[in-house]
């Protein structure tokens, strides 16, 4: 009947008032004055006494050490790392003072130039390639009544966060295999789908959560106002998406531009992408220079992935 | 306001569903909107009255029947290639427009010039009372604002209808009464049709020219709110519209045996048979001569009026409306055995229960 939305909600309400207020009304004073001598802040104890203490993790014993536990885990090898990174020694383990000769040392490798370059190249065309197919994925599934077989269609969709990577990787050795014996061709292409294909779960999810939280009524009223459905589309559909659509195309990026194991199978001699040249030059001698390559990177999927959580928290 | 028709339903019906699970929303309904008019669509929630306005609006098509405008059959013509726009209950504003581009939104895609669009905004948003707002965004808004915008969105285009789906539902009771007068204010001004869809009585009653009051997807009565406060066709449209009582009784020649035992004169009652009558709180006198008998359970004061809730003799409970006297007490004690009279002509005889 009525619309599927809640109205807008007006102005912020007003703050509720607590006993002490002096704004209160005096009957109200009054009353939780009545109530014994035992309770202390009047208006304000009645919301606690009406419900249990519910469960709480954080006052059990051993919680602190726990969650210390965990987060030394997470943090310390990396800030390890990064302080590594400005060593000057030439072993990984021992220190010999602040240096930023490492990021010189990498920045002027040949290698690592072109796998970053090459990484990013994979990387921008992955996140483009998947965020235009993700969007008509989730335009797809979202701009109607449930229909049969929906679920069935997201976890088509979302396939690559079923099936263990290695198993596609291997699949794609085998399947590409064939087409480059077929067609000659041995360039970037396979590295750039395969990538495209594993990136589109992490572009479609932030779409379709955008989309599922925009009002179809908008859509409805432009129509209303004389808009053809293309126009329709083009002035409201896409630019109320569009922080779903860079979201998502952030997060396959970075996705893209950490891979390992696919990349591994699938590419090419001679085609190595940042994370595989690494890989590569830890199976023979471990210099600081990884530590700078893997710090640079950090910083990378930090920037992107603030801007991915900017664009993602701000719905409406 | 003109007899000319600015929008007809003809037979139009809508179902949802197939089969045993067939809905009928909206059954069999014809109706004419006159020009110039406000037009109240009224009903309980599922009546189909805002299946009706989306298929007016074009947002959905009948399963059977005919939608015109101004005498044109645009059944199958989609909403955008309508001259009418529609208010909607979230408002539905675009939240990444500016307040002057929503407003200016259907006249660009009317493909009207720059210097149009914009001499039309200033006098909308000057309509509406929010040239100060012009450039804020949605979200900046209080919900009346939000409300005025939304108006001053649809009446921009000057459609020949407007469709306002409950838009006051969302306001509260103050700000609801100031947009009510505001809405009508608008409409008399534009002199474009509004047909206004609300579950309330008391908006349909204080804004309307004419009122249709439907239930479960058929229209019960169409006619203006006197008619349809003091003539309701049915027990559903006298109950729906503000209160009444009740009272079952046989008819015979004029009067009326009433279940209780006492006979009522009904003056034009004709026939024979079982009936019920409809008679309003307020025109219920309490008098010494009065023909029904009647105690009294309880007062409830409200201000203006005291309710008294009164038992007949048969059990029958039904309520009196008495104006409240300056010093607030009507001077009856709870037990007390009273006689009620109605006031003349405004007994309604209903047929069967």
């Amino acid at each position: 009947m009525s619309d599927r939305t809640p109205p807008r909600p007006g102005p912020a309400p007003e703050p509720r008032r607590t006993g002490t207020d002096s704004g209160a009304p005096a009957q109200d004073r009054g009353r939780g004055e009545t109530k014994g001598p035992d309770r202390g802040a009047p208006a304000r104890g009645r919301g606690r006494a009406a419900q249990a203490r519910p469960f709480n993790v954080t006052t059990m014993p051993g919680f602190a050490t726990v969650a210390i536990l965990a987060f030394v885990l997470l943090y310390v090898p990396i800030v390890t790392m990064v302080i590594y990174s400005f060593n000057a020694s030439d072993s990984v383990a021992l220190w010999g003072g602040f240096s930023t000769r490492w990021y010189a040392i990498a920045w002027e490798n040949d290698f690592v130039q072109e796998a970053t370059i090459r990484s990013l190249v994979i990387a921008t065309s992955a996140a483009v390639i998947a965020s235009t197919l993700a969007t008509m994925a989730a335009l797809g599934t979202t701009r109607r009544k449930r229909f049969r077989g929906q679920t069935l269609i997201y976890v088509m969709i979302n396939q690559p966060l079923m099936v263990p990577e290695i198993v596609t990787a291997v699949a794609l050795l085998i399947f590409f295999a064939a087409i480059k014996t077929a067609t000659g061709y041995t360039g970037l292409a396979y590295l750039i789908l395969a990538h495209s294909a594993f990136c589109v779960p992490f572009a479609y999810l932030p779409i379709r959560a955008r989309l599922e939280g925009m009002d179809l009524t908008l859509e409805r009223a432009a129509a209303d106002l004389y808009a053809t459905p293309f126009q329709t589309f083009r002035r409201i559909t896409l630019p109320l998406m569009a922080p779903g659509i860079a979201a998502g195309a952030m997060l396959s990026f970075v996705i893209s531009l950490d891979d390992v194991i696919i990349t591994e199978f699938v590419k090419s001699a001679g085609q190595d992408t940042l994370p595989t040249y690494m890989l590569g030059q830890l199976r023979r001698a471990v210099t600081p220079e990884v530590n700078a390559i893997s710090t640079a990177l950090l910083v990378l999927t930090v920037l992107l992935l603030t801007a991915f959580f900017l664009l993602t928290r701000k719905r409406g | 306001m003109t007899e000319e028709a600015a929008v007809e339903a003809r037979n139009a019906a809508r179902y949802y569903g197939s089969g045993e699970a067939t809905v009928k929303a909206l059954d069999d309904v014809s109706l004419t909107i006159r020009k110039g008019e406000f037009f109240t669509l009224l009903g309980p929630s599922g009546c189909g009255k805002t299946t009706l306005l989306r298929l007016i609006a074009g947002f959905e098509t009948p399963t059977e029947g005919q939608i015109l405008l101004s005498g044109r059959d645009i059944t199958d013509i989609p909403p955008n290639r309508r001259r009418v726009n529609t208010v909607f209950q979230s408002y539905a504003l675009f939240p990444h427009l500016s307040v002057a581009r929503n407003i200016a939104f259907g006249l660009e895609m009317l493909g009207q010039s720059r210097a149009e669009v914009g001499r039309r905004v200033e006098e909308m948003l000057d309509l509406v009372r929010l040239d100060r707002m012009a450039d804020r965004k949605p979200a900046m808004l209080s919900g009346g604002q939000q409300q005025r915008v939304a108006l001053a969105r649809a009446l921009a285009p000057a459609p020949e209808v407007l469709l306002l789906d409950e838009p006051l539902s969302a306001l509260d009771l103050k700000l609801r009464k100031e947009m009510q007068l505001e809405l009508k204010r608008l409409q008399t001004e534009t002199g474009i049709t509004f047909v206004f869809v609300t579950h309330d009585q008391e908006e349909a009653l204080t804004m309307s020219d004419r009122i249709g009051v439907m239930r479960s997807g058929r229209l019960q009565q169409v006619g203006g709110p006197r008619e349809i406060y003091n003539g309701p066709v049915n027990r559903f449209v006298a109950d729906f519209i503000g209160e009444t009582n009740f009272l079952k009784g046989m008819l015979e020649g004029g009067r009326v045996r009433l279940a209780s035992g006492e006979s009522l004169e009904v003056p034009g009652a004709a026939g024979q048979g079982e009936v019920t009558l409809a008679i309003r709180p307020e025109q219920i006198r309490i008098t010494d001569d009065g023909p029904i008998e009647a105690t009294l359970t309880q007062t409830v004061y409200f201000g203006t009026d005291t309710h008294c809730h009164l038992h007949l003799r048969d059990g029958t409970e039904i309520v009196a409306r008495l104006q409240s006297p300056p010093s607030g007490e009507v001077g009856l004690t709870t037990g007390e055995t009273l006689r009620l009279a109605p006031v003349p002509g405004a007994v309604q005889v209903l047929e069967g229960d």
